[in-house]
């Protein structure tokens, strides 16, 4: 039988009061989370707003010269690119999922957070490492030809650098965020639901398509769109294979053909491409709810695989982990050991310190962030938070050089206005306040990376039902009152997930730090990226290593977190 | 935060500082903006500071972020100078009123006219060429000719050059249209497209590795990515030997070249030690490290050559003034669009 979700988990639907409380509420005056909600938004939003203020400038003559040469090319690259990368994290990130969730097979403990690991490769680093040893000239074509014989054009070879070569290597990167979301979907489904289906006699194939995977849709959804905004945003990918996409596109027609409003009216074109993403994916849920109505929740019974399956589970999960991390790492790894100059000197550490102390302080800022929207969206669900929710999210899929250009524009606006200013009325000089320091880069990290964690938090958010709000509200408790006692318990891991997400995306970041940062000041990112740009890929090895390992240590406590955050879990001390 | 509150700090005390006229501030700084990157500049920022006991600040990025940054900054840019690599970004930032003319006897004396501008508004520090490279084993160069020739059908199948997106094609392309107009350079554009032996893709170094692989017999590079391979790891340096310099148009125009250069930005308010840094970047021990380390031909004319580059052979560059290059940029860019070169 198949169970359909809607049926299963009837919640009420979202344009309907839910509790006397809050009608009452509503009609009365704006409350400070919705006024708090929308000025975040505003702040948020001011640098996608100010690229975009470009759009309805009138299309120019390179406009047209676009239309007729390039622009098919760039659009139809980009679909492409993001249907391949879509399919790819999907085959990649869900089955893997199910197994190390609801399966049992050896190694499962391993892969549980192996499968994160990925995560910490930026997707330039692994392009580069992949051509590196796959390109015509690289190791492992040159061993081919040297046992063989044969020389160009005697054999095929898959392009590595290439529009599918792009695809796999953005699949290799991204599936992490779809497995990671699924992951703690599946862990949290009450028990109940998978056990009725068992006794209707429903097998772990049937249980994985009719049950768990329609329950777990809107995390999978979720992790999927956050990989499509990154595939979009992509640059550096692209922009090494010589693919021409939007991104590569957009930098030019703004650097190349000093054209800043042509370049603005195609990343105008490049957001429809998200806003149609979203507004599929909501219509497809439709008034489909997938609050758990059940509290009662007991150790999963996870279905012991044997013989081929379970041969075939540990295939499917070590692929991934394989290529997306293991090849990848030992390649950097062996690079490293022959640059030993770099990375032996005390100045690395600076590196280290700096990109980590930036992570920590925008992951903290971004799920704080992230908090307020989403609940704010949670009390007051009208249309204009709502819209400033999505807008504040958007910057994920904006390329990062945009997005700098975005912050660089109005706080320099800012520090000269008040600079002049002052001048009139005091004759003193206040110069540059904000731009060039790490506040800018902060805030453009925050702008960049809102979605991340706005997205899981409100992911969770929307799996507590709101009759538990409704309880504690007519109880006596404030709005913040049932955000920390009731909300923030059982949203813990879904907070650190976020936390960690934003902290390993900053990690990895590359243009606004780049553009944005003050004097003498350098990541690991920025180095790695430096040397790499400049071909000189084995001495840009170590920083990106570093990268990888930084950004293996959250990836691990957060695969602990999630493990422990299925309610009902035996928490260990 | 840090820096933040010391930025804070720091001005005020410049400020108190300022109130006290006559009073003489210490060496101080230099604030540098620098599209080379760090690593390629640092050691010769800090046999600067050795010297002067100027210290040097620097904030690397690409060269379009860069003039982003200083034109949003505008008068309150902290920056002294800008160190940008080829004449096309030199001259955007020149067309963008964020340089300021300099006079300076000894950067003069130093750097021929040809790599400078005529108003002093950049100087060139560096330069390279972008010659043709090809397999020893497989082609004679007395095949070779000029830049135009590689449209011709015989190199079918047989040429590796990067994307159009790169500026190196870009500033060479706008040379081609300097010499014959668009329309030529962009039959020109179609014939070498149809020549190529993959669609474009990777660094300049791919090209010669894909060419010493075997993948083309001909490469389209800068000289200092082969001077630099010749001095790399055991695969590169094999690369490396494989492959031959040949110098095109040495009957007419000469071959293609291109300059690293800087400037004073025109709100620098450390703008003597600007001053003393360009000097100091173009005496002969900069110079010479340029040569040694990065593998670029010095701009000043005494100063030798590395052993590596001298062993390319000697050459005629074109003499076109290089900022026209930048004014040509953009109809480079479009041609390329139409012509099919990704």
């Amino acid at each position: 039988m198949s169970a359909q979700p809607e049926n299963l988990m009837p919640g009420p639907p979202p344009d309907e009061p839910v509790s006397p409380v809050r009608t009452r509420q509503r009609s009365r005056r704006t409350d400070p989370w919705t006024l708090l909600t929308l000025l975040i938004a505003l702040v948020l939003a001011l640098p996608v707003l100010t690229v975009f203020a470009h759009v309805f400038m009138p299309a120019t003559e390179v406009w047209e010269h676009l239309r007729q040469t390039v622009l098919a090319d760039y659009v139809l690259n980009s679909l492409i690119l993001m249907m391949g990368v879509g399919v790819g994290v999907l085959l990649l990130g869900v089955p893997t999922a199910w197994l190390v969730s609801l399966c049992d097979f050896p190694g499962r403990r391993v892969f549980e957070w192996a499968l994160l690991l990925p995560l910490a490769v930026p997707a330039y680093i692994i392009a580069y490492t992949y051509t590196g040893l796959l390109d015509f000239a690289g190791p492992v074509q040159t061993q081919i030809r040297a046992w063989t014989g044969w020389g160009w054009g005697d054999y095929w070879f898959p392009q590595i650098r290439s529009l599918p070569g792009a695809v796999v290597m953005l699949s290799l990167v991204l599936y992490p965020y779809v497995y990671l979301l699924s992951r703690a979907a599946f862990l949290e489904q009450s028990v109940c639901v998978l056990e009725v289906s068992r006794t209707l006699g429903v097998g772990p194939w049937g249980g994985f398509r009719h049950v768990a995977l329609p329950l777990a849709r809107p995390a999978v959804v979720t992790g999927l769109t956050l990989a499509l905004m990154e595939t979009l945003a992509d640059y550096g990918t692209v922009e090494y294979f010589g693919i021409p996409t939007f991104t590569t596109g957009i930098f030019r027609t703004w650097f190349g053909l000093g054209d800043p409003a042509a370049a603005a009216q195609l990343a105008g074109l490049m957001m429809t491409f998200v806003l149609v993403l979203i507004v599929l994916e909501r219509y497809s849920r439709r008034r489909a709810r997938f609050h758990h109505t059940s509290t009662r929740y007991s150790r999963l019974p996870r279905y012991r695989l044997s013989g081929w399956r379970k041969a075939g589970a540990i295939l499917i999960c070590a692929f991934p982990v394989a290529l997306g991390f293991i090849v990848p790492a030992l390649q950097l790894g062996q690079w490293a050991l022959r640059t030993t100059d770099v990375w032996m000197r005390p100045e690395f550490l600076t590196l280290v310190w700096n990109s980590v102390s930036l992570a920590g302080i925008a992951a903290v800022l971004a799920v704080a962030l992230a908090l307020i929207m989403a609940y704010g969206k949670r009390l007051r669900p009208n249309l204009a938070v709502n819209l400033a929710v999505r807008v504040a999210g958007m910057g994920y899929a904006i390329p990062g050089t945009v997005i700098a250009v975005g912050v660089m524009l109005p706080f320099a606006w800012i520090d000269n206005t008040i600079d002049s200013f002052m001048r009139a009325q005091f004759g003193v000089s206040t110069g540059l306040i904000l731009s060039g320091t790490l506040v800018a880069v902060i805030f453009a990290y925050c702008v960049r990376f809102l979605a991340v964690s706005l997205n899981t938090v409100e992911a969770a958010l929307t799996k507590i039902k709101p009759s538990m709000d409704d309880a504690a509200r007519s109880l006596g408790m404030g709005p913040l009152a049932v955000l920390r006692n009731i909300h923030m318990p059982i949203m813990r891991g879904s907070v650190l997930t976020a936390l960690l997400l934003v902290f390993v995306d900053v990690l990895k970041e590359l243009p606004a730090t780049l553009i944005l940062r003050p004097f003498n000041f350098n990541t690991l990112a920025v180095r790695a990226f430096e040397l790499a740009s400049d071909e000189r890929l084995a001495d840009s090895a170590s920083a990106a290593l570093a990268i990888v390992l930084a950004g293996i240590i959250p990836v691990i406590l957060l695969s602990r977190t999630i493990g422990r955050s299925r309610p009902g879990h035996d928490t260990p001390a | 935060m840090n820096t933040f509150r010391h930025r804070f700090l720091t001005s005020i005390l410049l400020l108190s500082i300022s109130l006290v006229p006559g009073l003489l501030f210490a060496q101080g700084e230099v604030n540098v903006y620098s599209a080379r990157q760090e690593a390629l500049i640092k050691p010769l920022m800090d046999r600067f500071t050795e010297e002067t006991g100027i210290r040097v600040n620097i904030v690397s990025a690409r060269a379009d972020a860069l003039l982003q940054r200083l034109r949003s900054e505008g008068r309150n840019t902290p920056a002294d100078v800008l160190i940008t690599v080829d004449a096309g970004n030199l001259h955007s930032a020149v067309e963008a009123g964020v340089l300021q003319p300099i006079r300076s006897d000894n950067l003069e004396a130093a750097i021929p006219e040809s790599y400078r501008n005529p108003e002093g508004y950049w100087y060139g520090l560096s330069m390279r060429a972008r010659p043709i490279m090809y397999v020893r084993d497989k082609v004679d160069p007395a095949e070779f000719s000029t830049y135009e020739d590689l449209a011709d059908p015989k190199w079918r199948g047989r040429i590796c050059v990067r994307s159009s997106s790169n500026v190196y094609n870009q500033s060479m392309t706008a040379s081609m249209i300097i010499a014959h107009g668009e329309e030529a350079t962009e039959t020109w554009a179609r014939g070498l497209v149809a020549n190529m032996a993959r669609p474009p893709q990777g660094g300049d170094r791919d090209q010669i590795r894909a060419a010493a692989a075997g993948q083309c017999d001909i490469a389209i590079a800068n000289t200092y990515y082969l001077g630099q391979m010749h001095h790399g790891d055991d695969a590169d340096r094999r690369a490396a030997d494989a492959i031959g310099v040949f110098w095109p148009n040495q009957d007419d125009r000469g071959v293609h070249v291109n300059v690293s250069g800087a400037g004073v930005t025109a709100h620098a308010r450390n703008r003597d030690n600007a001053i003393r840094l360009l000097e100091f970047m173009a005496g002969d021990e900069a110079q010479a490290w340029y040569a040694e380390a990065n593998q670029e031909y010095p701009v000043k004319p005494d100063v030798p050559h590395s052993e590596t580059l001298a062993g390319f052979g000697e050459f005629k560059a074109d003499a076109v003034n290089l900022g026209l290059l930048g004014a040509h940029n953009a109809a480079a860019v479009r041609l390329m669009d139409r012509a099919g070169w990704r």
